[in-house]
């Protein structure tokens, strides 16, 4: 087993393009059983920018996910992703799909190179054989995430956080300058939600855009620039500290967010009157300091992690 | 005792058996790879059967066999599509119910126009009496299949690993999973002339669940099921020689016996390999 994990050693000729948008107008889409999952959704996102995408369950996250990859028609409206149509963009590998965990079959029997190699399919020809490029951009792809000495495992026999990695660093091998991450943090340690989010900045800086479904609240506030909260259509799109607050959660999550209150009396035995609020659905919650409906979230501080 | 054992080298027909078997056998098993992954494997079943009443339809009317099939195989294919978004059976219930009707009209139809097809030979299959127009259609399903395949195996992978995945990178996973389906039916009718209705199965089922637990590799996964399908095909009809049995129980009896030799011995993936790998686990280190 070869030792050489470190995390900035290969990124060369793994993160190129830049300039990456995406442009979201009046976007309506109604599958063909009559539910109308999105209706006039808006939403314009820029070159170096994560950007979360945060509503409850059945608020249209996928279906709009599925809108950018062009598995759904639009009833009404346009994506432009990079100033091209979605077909067109697809074609030209512009978009990366992190998929969630749950929909991958672990018990295929591939390993950690073969589904790296698959984000260089789209670049191949009809016959898909791996030129010498393809091969070093997918161990370039895999020393970035740290996983380089896992190459010859078959993915079932990887931890959670590790399985994260892999597809990520198809992500990267895809060399697409829109990554989209279905869910990334959920079943993943700490530890590894931080190197996850350590290499979304690099990317960042590197003008990759990344839109992010999430049900993890608490990290939102982190290191995404940008939210945008829906429910069946756009609550609120822009940056996290204007739209991040706990009246447009309240908005987008209805009843079904859990709340706890405590105000300034319950802390602390003075006149302050600060309280604080915890906001979870169910995975790392959001913590509000403070007094006001309106007011945002500081971004908290993890362990082992610069502040930026 | 030698030349005992080259005789069924010496007849024209046991030869067309044996190279047919093997082909036939080989590109099942190469669509048993994918089959056994994505744990359609009673599709197979069920194509299998519902092909019957084309091939006995065929056979009375005497236009191609294949093309009687592919009818019944579309008709399958439509019916449990219909059947399944229309009501709120599950997936197994849809495919036991259409399956098993269109099996029965088969061998109504079979019984009521008797034809010089037998419905034993559909049912269980008669290589050693195969005509040679029928070699032909075999040959030529057979060799486009594996044509197709092999340009295409890569594609297929990827659209049964990771569908999603496989969309947004451009691929037509639509097309993709019809082309599959349609050289599954298109092989199952020829592999019901060498094994019947009742075995193919088998053909689409247990090589690749024999390799399956030989390698953790798709591309390996898919040479070891095509040898193992191939090879049980060949040697299989070779041997119903000699026993005078039905073909398709030998070669399905052969496979049966590789399987559970993998499934005992394989080594990682066996029964033997996961005792060890416990009791190492349960030593104290």
């Amino acid at each position: 087993m070869n030792m050489i994990a470190g995390p900035a050693s290969a990124s060369a000729g793994v993160i190129g393009q830049a300039g990456a948008s995406i442009s979201v107008r009046g976007l309506t889409v109604t599958y063909n059983t009559g539910l109308r999952a999105v209706h006039d959704a808006s939403f314009e996102l820029d070159p170096g920018t994560i950007c979360a995408l945060v509503g409850v369950n059945g608020s249209g996250k996928s279906t709009i996910f599925k809108a950018i990859m062009g598995f759904v028609t639009p009833a009404a409206g346009e994506i432009r992703l990079s100033g091209r149509p979605v077909a067109e963009a697809v074609r030209r590998n512009v978009v990366a799909y992190v998929p969630q965990s749950e929909d991958i079959d672990w018990n295929f029997p591939v390993l950690v190179d073969d589904v790296v190699m698959m984000g260089r399919y789209g670049h191949m020809n009809f016959l898909r054989i791996p030129s010498r490029a393809d091969v070093y951009k997918v161990h370039a792809a895999l020393e970035r995430v740290g996983m380089s000495e896992y190459r010859k495992r078959q993915i079932g026999e990887l931890s959670g956080g590790q399985k994260k990695r892999v597809f990520l660093a198809r992500a990267l091998a895809q060399e697409g300058s829109i990554i989209l991450l279905d869910e990334p943090f959920t079943g993943v340690d700490v530890k590894t939600e931080t190197a996850i989010i350590s290499l979304l900045r690099e990317l960042r800086s590197a003008g990759h855009l990344m839109l992010i479904s999430t049900h993890n609240l608490g990290s939102v506030p982190d290191f995404c620039d940008q939210v945008v909260l829906l429910n069946r259509t756009v609550l609120a799109a822009g940056p996290t500290a204007e739209v991040f607050t706990q009246a447009n959660l309240e908005r987008a999550f209805g009843g079904v967010l859990r709340q706890f209150n405590l105000g300034g009396a319950a802390l602390h035995d003075d006149e302050d009157p600060r309280g604080l609020t915890v906001l979870t659905d169910d995975e790392r919650p959001l913590v509000i300091y403070g007094d006001r409906k309106g007011q945002s979230a500081p971004p908290a501080k993890r362990p082992g992690e610069p502040t930026s | 005792m030698m030349a005992e054992l080259l005789v069924p080298f010496g007849y024209d027909y046991m030869l067309k058996a044996m190279w047919v078997s093997a082909l036939v056998g080989g590109v099942c098993a190469f669509l048993s790879a994918y089959l056994v992954m994505k744990g359609w494997s009673l599709m197979g079943d069920a194509l299998a059967h519902s092909v019957v009443p084309g091939v006995a339809g065929a056979y009375i009317l005497g236009v191609p066999f294949a093309v009687g099939a592919f009818f019944s195989g579309i008709l399958a294919s439509l019916g449990m599509a219909f059947v399944r978004q229309h009501s709120r059976l599950r997936e197994d219930a849809v495919i036991g119910i259409v399956f098993t009707s269109l099996f029965a009209l088969g061998l109504l139809m079979a019984s009521i126009w008797p034809t010089s097809v037998s419905v034993q030979n559909i049912v269980l299959g008669n290589i050693l009496a195969i005509s040679d127009e029928d070699v032909v259609q075999v040959a030529i399903i057979s060799a486009v299949s594996l044509g197709l395949l092999l340009l295409k195996w890569k594609d297929l992978m990827i659209t049964f690993f990771d569908e999603a995945y496989a969309r947004s990178i451009g691929l037509n996973t639509v097309m993709l999973k019809a082309l599959f389906f349609t050289l599954l039916s298109a092989c199952t009718v020829a592999a019901l002339q060498t094994v019947g209705a009742c075995l193919v199965i088998a053909m689409v089922v247990t090589p690749g669940a024999t390799a399956y637990l030989l390698t953790d590799r798709f591309g390996r996964l898919i040479v070891i099921s095509i040898m193992l399908g191939a090879g049980t095909s060949f040697v299989g009809a070779y041997l119903s020689y000699f026993i005078d049995g039905a073909t398709g129980g030998v070669i399905v009896s052969l496979q049966t016996l590789l399987f559970l030799a993998a499934f005992v011995f394989a080594p990682k993936h066996g029964i033997l390999a996961g005792r060890r790998r416990a009791a190492m686990a349960g030593a104290p280190v």
